[in-house]
C-alpha cells in the first residue's frame, strides 16, 4: 500500500511540475550580453551580429527559420505562398492585421519597399547584400496582402534570401519620407517594441501587444547589455545576464559549468563561421599559384582543429561550406582535395618542391592578423605550419581598423580572415572564396572566370544534388588555386541560465534572435 | 688593469647588494647572448602534446597554450628584453643628456625654450607617450626588432633624462676648468663634448641603468597591451597576455614565470643602479 501510495505521489508531485515546466509562461525581462555596439541600427546596411541581436526583435521578416527545425523555412509575415513551376514567380500572401508598433497597418507595399531598398538602393544607402536579389526582375503588389517576385531567371538560393534576418521589413511610408529613416530610428512589426539604446551600456525592448501571432511573445521585454567577453562570463556566472547568444570558448564554458552546475545550460554545436586566408595575388610571389599551394599544402587542419579546440572555439575541419551542412563535402571527399591529405609529411614534402620550383625556397611572408583571440592562435598555429616547410612569416597583428585599411588597400602578404552566413546556402556562403573586385566580403583580388562561372552555375542549379556537385568543383577550383582558403571552422557554446526557455540553437548566431517563443521559468 | 680589479673590489665590498644585482642581470645577459645553447627547446615550436603541461622534468617551468616550453621563452624573452631595454634606454639617455647638456651650457632663451618643452613632455604619462609613439609609427622591424618599438620607449626617456643631466650640467658650467675653456678659445661644442660630459658621466650611467628597468617594463606592458613584440616572438609581456590571460585558473605557471622574470629584472637594474649612483657619489661616500 505504502509501495502505491508512493508511487501516486511520485506520479503527482513530480511528473506534474516536469510537464508544467514545459508549458511557456508569460513574463519576465530577458537581459543578455551582446559583445559589440552597433553601428548602425539598419538591417539592411548592416554585416554584424551586433545590430541582428539587439533589431531582430523589433522586426518581422518574410519567410524565416523555423523555431528548433533549422534549416526548414517558414512564413513569418508571409501566411502562404506559390512557387511557378518554372521557379520564375513568387507569389506571397500576408497574414492580415499585422501592425507597425503604432499600430499602423503593414501591406504589401511594406514588404515591397524594404526589398526594393535592398535590390536598388537610394542613394548614400549600401546595401550590403544587394547582389542576393540581382535575379529579380520586378516586385508587384496586385493587393494589399500579396507580393508577388518575378524572377529574370531560376535562383536557387531565393527562399533562403526571403527568409534572411538581414533583410527586415520597414515602413514604405518611412522610408519615401527619409530613406535612411532606418539607421537610427526602430519601426517595426516585430514582437518587441522599441525603448531606449544607450550606447556602450544597453539596448531595451518592450513586449508589443499589437503582434500579429496569438500569444506572442511571452517576455514582457528584454534588456541586451553590451560588455566584452571576460565581463559576460562573469555576468553569467553571477547571474547579472541569463544568456550570451553568440558562442563562448571551450575554457569560458568550463569555467561556468564548474561554477554553476545545473544553473548553466550549454548547448553547443557546429558554426557556420571560419577562419581562412587569403592571399594577395597582386603581389609577388603570391601571383604564383605554387607559391601559394605550397603554402595551403603545409597547413595541418585536422591536427590544427584537435588541438585549437582545447584552447578556442576552433574546432572543426572542413571545406567551403559548414561541415555537416546540407552542402558540405564528406571527410572523404575532403580527404582528396589540397590542403586536405592526411599524410602531412607527402604534403609537406609536395609543398616544399612547389616552393622549390617557384624559386621560394626561402620565402619570408607577413601575416596580417587581427589582434584579438583566436585570431591570434590560429595566426601562431599557421606559422608554426609553414616554418616546417622553412617559410618564416612575421606576424602582424593589428587593430580592427588598421586590419580593415589593409584589407581594402590590398597592403598584406597574407591576410587572416573569417566569414559568417546565416545560413548553408552556396550562394551567400561561396562569395568569401571569390574575387574582392566582384564581391566586396572577400578579401583577395584575382580574376579566375572558371571559378566564377561555377559559383553562377550552382545558383542557377536545378535541384540540390546537382547543386552539391557544382559546389564541390568550387571546392576543388578553390583549393587547387588557393586564392582563398579556408582553415578550420568555429564550434558554438552558448550557455545560458535553465530558466531561459523556448531559444533554438542553429549554426548561426544571426538567426532565431527574434525571441518571440523565448520565456523565462519564474523564479 | 690593476686599477679596474681595485675599482671592482672597492664596489664589491662597498656594494654587496649592488653586486647580487649585477649578477642577476649578467645571468640575464648570458641568457640572452647564449639562448640558442642555454634553452631546451625552439622557443616558437608548437606541441600540442605537450599543451598546458604542468612543471615537471621534461618542462621546468610547464608550457603554455600551444605546448611551448616556457623557460625556453623566458630565456629568448631574455634577448628580447634587453635588446629593446638596453637600446632604448642609450637613445633616450643620450638624446635626453644631450639635450639636458646644451640647455644648460647656453641658458637663456636656448635653456627656456628647451625646459618648456620638456615640461609639455613630462606632462604626458610615460605610457600614454609610448602608446602614441606606437599607435602613430606602427611596426618598423630590422634584424627582428621593431625599432618603433625602442623610439616609443626611449621617447618619454628623453625629458627625464635631459632633466637631470641639466641639473647636474648647470653645476659643472660654473666650474673654473670651464671659465678656463672658455678664455682659451674654445668652440661650444668642443667645450660641451670635452669638458662638461665627462663631468656627467655618472648620473648619466645611473639613468641609463634605472631606465633599462622602466623600459624592460614598458615593454612588457606594451606587449601585454597587444602592441609591442608579436605572437610568436618569445617575450616576457607577451606571455603574460592572450592565452594566459585565458587560462590562468588551470594553468597558473603560464603567468607565474613570465612575471617573476619582469619582477626580477626590473628589480636588479634598479638594485644596480641604486648602487651604482651610492659608489659614484661622493657626497654619499662621506
Amino acid at each position: 500500500m505504502k509501495r502505491l501510495l508512493g508511487l501516486l505521489m511520485l506520479a503527482l508531485g513530480f511528473a506534474a511540475p516536469g510537464a508544467q515546466a514545459q508549458t511557456p509562461v508569460r513574463g519576465g525581462i530577458l537581459t543578455f550580453a551582446v559583445a559589440a555596439e552597433p553601428p548602425t541600427y539598419d538591417c539592411h546596411q548592416a554585416n554584424t551580429f551586433a545590430v541582428l541581436q539587439r533589431v531582430s526583435a523589433h522586426y518581422s521578416t518574410l519567410l524565416k527559420f523555423e523555431d528548433g527545425k533549422y534549416p526548414n523555412i517558414v512564413g513569418d509575415v508571409a501566411a502562404s505562398w506559390i512557387i511557378s513551376p518554372d521557379q520564375l514567380t513568387y507569389t506571397f500572401k500576408l497574414h492580415p492585421n499585422i501592425t507597425f508598433h503604432d499600430g499602423t497597418p503593414f501591406t504589401s507595399e511594406d514588404v515591397k519597399a524594404s526589398f526594393d531598398r535592398v535590390k536598388s538602393p537610394p542613394q548614400g544607402v549600401n546595401s550590403v547584400r544587394q547582389g542576393s536579389l540581382v535575379k529579380v526582375d520586378r516586385i508587384e503588389t496586385p493587393d494589399k496582402l500579396t507580393v508577388v517576385f518575378h524572377m529574370k531567371e531560376v535562383d536557387a538560393s531565393i527562399m533562403n534570401t526571403f527568409a534572411s534576418p538581414w533583410n527586415c521589413l520597414f515602413s514604405a511610408a518611412k522610408l519615401k519620407a527619409d530613406p535612411k529613416f532606418p539607421e537610427r530610428n526602430i519601426y517595426g512589426t516585430g514582437p518587441f517594441k522599441f525603448v531606449e539604446h544607450v550606447a556602450g551600456s544597453h539596448w531595451v525592448g518592450a513586449r508589443y501587444d499589437g503582434y500579429f501571432k496569438p500569444g506572442l511573445p511571452y517576455l514582457d521585454g528584454f534588456r541586451a547589455i553590451t560588455m566584452g567577453a571576460a565581463a559576460t562570463v562573469n555576468a553569467l556566472e553571477g547571474k547579472q545576464v541569463l544568456a550570451e547568444f553568440r558562442g563562448l570558448a571551450p575554457n569560458e564554458r568550463d569555467r561556468l559549468t564548474k561554477a554553476l552546475g545545473d544553473q548553466a545550460r550549454v548547448q553547443e554545436g557546429s558554426w557556420n563561421l571560419h577562419m581562412d586566408i587569403s592571399f594577395n595575388p597582386q603581389r609577388k610571389p603570391f601571383d604564383d599559384p605554387r607559391v601559394r599551394r605550397a603554402l595551403s599544402l603545409a597547413i595541418d587542419r585536422w591536427a590544427g582543429a584537435k588541438a585549437l579546440g582545447r584552447i578556442s572555439p576552433l574546432h572543426d575541419v572542413g571545406g567551403v561550406m559548414r561541415p555537416g551542412g546540407e552542402f558540405a563535402a564528406t571527410e572523404a571527399e575532403l580527404e582528396t582535395m589540397p590542403g586536405f591529405g592526411r599524410d602531412m609529411a607527402k604534403n609537406r614534402e609536395e609543398a616544399r618542391r612547389l616552393l622549390k620550383e617557384a624559386g621560394q625556397e626561402n620565402l619570408t611572408l607577413t601575416l596580417t592578423n587581427r589582434n584579438i583571440p583566436p585570431y591570434v592562435a590560429i595566426g601562431v598555429y599557421v606559422i608554426d605550419q609553414w616554418r616546417q616547410i622553412g617559410v618564416k612569416a612575421e606576424h602582424q597583428q593589428v587593430e580592427l581598423a588598421t586590419w580593415y585599411n589593409t584589407l581594402n588597400n590590398a597592403n598584406f602578404d597574407i591576410m587572416m580572415d573569417s566569414y559568417t552566413d546565416h545560413s548553408d546556402d552556396p550562394t551567400t556562403g561561396l562569395v568569401k572564396f571569390l574575387s574582392q573586385t566582384k564581391y566586396p566580403v572577400s578579401s583577395s583580388r584575382f580574376d579566375d572566370p572558371e571559378l566564377d562561372k561555377l559559383y553562377m552555375a550552382q545558383w542557377a542549379a536545378p535541384d540540390a544534388t546537382s547543386r552539391r556537385k557544382l559546389v564541390r568543383d568550387f571546392e576543388r577550383r578553390t583549393m587547387e588555386q588557393a586564392y582563398v582558403v579556408p582553415l578550420v571552422w568555429w564550434y558554438r557554446i552558448i550557455v545560458t541560465s535553465p530558466r531561459v526557455n523556448g531559444w533554438t540553437m542553429s549554426p548561426s548566431h544571426m538567426i532565431y534572435q527574434d525571441l518571440a517563443t523565448v520565456w523565462l521559468t519564474p523564479q | 688593469m690593476r686599477r679596474a680589479v681595485s675599482l671592482f673590489v672597492d664596489f664589491v665590498r662597498s656594494q654587496p647588494l649592488g653586486i647580487v644585482s649585477l649578477v642577476a642581470v649578467l645571468v640575464m645577459v648570458g641568457c640572452a647572448i647564449f639562448a640558442e645553447q642555454v634553452a631546451a627547446f625552439d622557443p616558437e615550436a608548437i606541441d600540442f602534446a605537450a599543451m598546458l603541461s604542468a612543471p615537471g622534468a621534461e618542462h621546468p617551468l610547464g608550457t603554455d597554450a600551444f605546448g611551448r616550453d616556457i623557460l625556453s621563452r623566458l630565456i629568448y624573452g631574455a634577448r628580447t628584453a634587453l635588446a629593446i631595454g638596453v637600446l632604448s634606454s642609450f637613445i633616450g639617455c643620450t638624446l635626453g643628456g644631450a639635450i639636458g647638456l646644451a640647455s644648460a651650457f647656453f641658458g637663456g632663451k636656448v635653456d627656456l625654450v628647451a625646459q618648456r618643452l620638456i615640461d609639455m613632455l613630462l606632462s604626458f604619462p610615460i605610457i600614454v607617450l609610448a602608446l602614441v609613439v606606437v599607435a602613430l609609427g606602427g611596426k618598423f622591424i630590422i634584424a627582428g626588432i621593431d625599432v618603433n618599438l625602442i623610439l616609443a620607449i626611449a621617447v618619454p626617456t628623453v625629458p627625464r633624462a635631459a632633466r637631470v643631466i641639466r641639473a647636474a650640467a648647470l653645476s659643472v658650467r660654473e666650474m673654473p676648468y670651464v671659465d678656463a675653456a672658455r678664455a682659451a678659445g674654445y668652440s661650444d661644442w668642443r667645450i660641451i663634448l670635452r669638458h662638461m660630459a665627462p663631468n656627467v658621466t655618472a648620473p648619466y650611467l645611473i639613468l641609463f641603468t634605472a631606465y633599462i628597468a622602466q623600459a624592460i617594463l614598458l615593454e612588457a606592458s606594451l606587449s601585454f597591451l597587444g602592441l609591442g613584440v608579436a605572437e610568436p616572438k618569445p617575450a616576457w609581456g607577451l606571455m603574460l597576455s592572450g592565452t594566459s590571460a585565458n587560462f590562468y585558473q588551470e594553468a597558473p605557471w603560464m603567468i607565474l614565470f613570465p612575471g617573476l622574470a619582469i619582477s626580477l629584472a626590473v628589480f636588479a637594474f634598479n638594485l644596480f643602479g641604486d648602487a651604482l649612483r651610492d659608489w659614484l657619489d661622493p657626497k654619499l661616500k662621506t
